[in-house]
């Protein structure tokens, strides 16, 4: 089949890999309709995360047909259109019995901070990703979720990451009806952030970012303010006075390990590999928080050390909370209000590639090529 | 603070999942019994082990399911081997698994040329796309590597030219 086969830092390519077999009597092979190159794959494609080996298929937001299923797979058959969660749950263990789906203990032998995730490295598990034909889908009783009737394939897709991510962003942010939110970032993820926020009554939402047309397009996406940092002597200041000198009641960080805005992080953390990546918005999320108030982190950093101001979350009595999504848990909610038309997640896609042209999709995904917001890899057997 | 909107009826489904008590500045988390019980449930059917799977010292077994991609092999798995022995909160863990992953490059080279495939670098870092979008910038990269080797180059023949001088 063909896959995804990443080479090195910045170097991938589409090769002929060996087709998946059940390993599990849960498994189930999945044959790709859909799957998306996140944001957080750039920091596999920059080789930042530990434990990337060359050979490996990324590939964590995808949709697909299933072909074949394991003797005790119940909840899915033959036949079925599902989308697959990032996370690797399996539903029994302590973490999934709280709806921590993210957290899973039985489905990462490599890392205990984090639960298994498709193509995200041996640090998430070792497991291929959906970049590819087929891909093998393990506790397939658990994650994987029949598309409903009539829902666009593309809608679909971006409820396995995007949606859920950016919905419990806001979730995590403890929004009170009122409050002032700040969202870091203007990629996929925060800009579903910023239209979730309005959903649990936010009174004013702000989004900041650099890149203009992605500004443009949150603006009207999610009816919210949208600024340029690149304009302003310093963003922290610039939440201040926006909120009358007190700061935002609640600040999330979507953009995690490869943010621009600070000469010594991106040295430090994306230049030198000295830290987790470059903690930026992280750094300007805790000091433009109100204090008291609630800062948010769906922004992906790396397993080893980051510098942030943990001096000023004591000082100022901040709340932090962070995670990775729980889908599953966030599926039916999310299911309905794309049913009902109030979340519109396939307007994020901007580019269908297929799957063949995955190294210039990741180039053009890296380097916001063409007005990039959100490309999607469609394997060649989904396009006929 | 000021709103700057106060009239939410245009943003479709404004407030409907608003929920006074998701305000995790105040509540602690409402512990139970069951949460007591430490490693104890009742785990899942395990995934047969034929293949060699790293395991994180900071648990006592492996998952019941683990991925089999690409294990480990040739210097960069000894590396990765040694990595670990350490913890997840060891730089002796992270730093030997980075290098680790720089070794792994120069190895699926190797591979790639054992296996009579001359790796096409400019397809894999996506240049087609970079040229189609950004020709300007490629055209720009390529000067700058251009000035640079010329100097490096002109730099290294003048040293030499002084040595025979000499």
């Amino acid at each position: 089949m063909l896959a995804m086969n990443y080479r090195g830092p910045q170097r991938v390519r589409v090769s002929q890999k060996p087709m998946p077999e059940i390993k599990h009597p849960q498994d189930a092979i999945v044959r790709v309709t859909r799957s998306c190159i996140c944001g957080s794959d750039l920091h596999l494609y920059n080789g930042n995360v530990p434990d990337t080996r060359v050979g490996m298929t990324f590939g964590h937001e995808f949709t697909g047909i299933v072909e074949e299923v394991g003797p005790e797979v119940e909840k899915i058959k033959v036949g079925d259109h599902v989308l697959v969660p990032f996370n690797i749950a399996c539903g029994k263990c302590h973490f999934c019995r709280q709806g921590l789906f993210g957290n899973c203990h039985e489905s990462n032998s490599q890392a205990t901070a984090v639960g298994g995730i498709f193509g995200y490295s041996h640090t998430a598990g070792g497991y291929d990703g959906g970049q590819a034909e087929y891909v093998r889908v393990p506790y397939a009783n658990v994650g994987p979720t029949v598309i409903p009737p009539g829902m666009d394939p593309d809608d679909a897709v971006l409820l396995t990451d995007v949606v859920p991510t950016g919905y419990q962003a806001a979730e995590m942010g403890g929004i009170q009806p009122g409050d002032t939110v700040v969202v870091f970032g203007a990629g996929p993820i925060g800009i579903m952030a910023a239209r979730c926020a309005w959903l649990f009554g936010a009174g004013r939402v702000i989004v900041i970012d650099k890149i203009e047309y992605r500004l443009e397009f949150v603006k009207n996406y999610a009816n919210c303010e949208a600024y340029n940092y690149e304009e302003m002597d310093d963003p922290v200041v610039f939440v201040k006075k926006t909120t009358d000198w007190m700061g935002a009641d609640v600040v999330i960080d979507a953009v995690g390990a490869e943010a621009t805005g600070n000469t010594m992080q991106t040295i430090t953390g994306r230049k030198l590999l000295l830290q987790a990546g470059s903690a930026t918005a992280l750094h300007w999320a805790i000091n433009s928080v109100k204090k008291g108030g609630i800062v948010s982190i769906v922004g992906v950093y790396g397993p080893t050390d980051n510098l942030v101001p943990i001096g000023n979350v004591v000082n100022k009595g901040i709340t932090i909370r962070a995670n990775q999504a729980s889908v599953k848990r966030l599926l039916p909610r999310l299911i309905d209000h794309v049913q009902n038309g109030i979340l519109n997640p396939k307007a994020l896609i901007t580019h269908r590639i297929p799957l063949e042209d995955a190294a210039d999709a990741y180039r053009m995904f890296s380097d916001k090529l063409d007005n990039c917001i959100k490309p999607v890899l469609i394997p060649p057997s989904a396009r006929m | 603070m000021e709103n700057t909107t106060k009239d939410y009826s245009h943003i479709k489904g404004w407030g409907i999942d608003a929920d006074p008590k998701n305000d995790p500045t105040y509540p602690m988390k409402n512990r139970t019994d069951a949460e007591q019980t430490g490693y104890s449930w009742d785990r899942p059917s395990l995934q047969p082990v034929n293949t060699e799977i790293l395991r994180s010292i900071e648990r006592p077994n492996i998952t019941a399911v683990f991925g089999t991609s690409t294990p480990p092999s040739g210097l960069s798995g000894m590396l990765r081997r040694f990595a670990f022995k350490y913890s997840e909160s060891s730089y002796g863990h992270w730093l030997p698994l980075l290098l680790a992953d720089r070794v792994n490059v120069v190895e699926g080279v190797l591979d790639d040329l054992k296996n009579g495939h001359v790796p096409n670098i400019f397809a894999e870092k996506g240049m087609k796309a970079e040229w189609q979008h950004n020709r300007l910038g490629v055209i720009q990269k390529l000067a700058v590597a251009a000035v640079l080797t010329v100097g490096v180059i002109a730099y290294v023949k003048s040293r030499q030219d002084e040595d025979d001088d000499d």
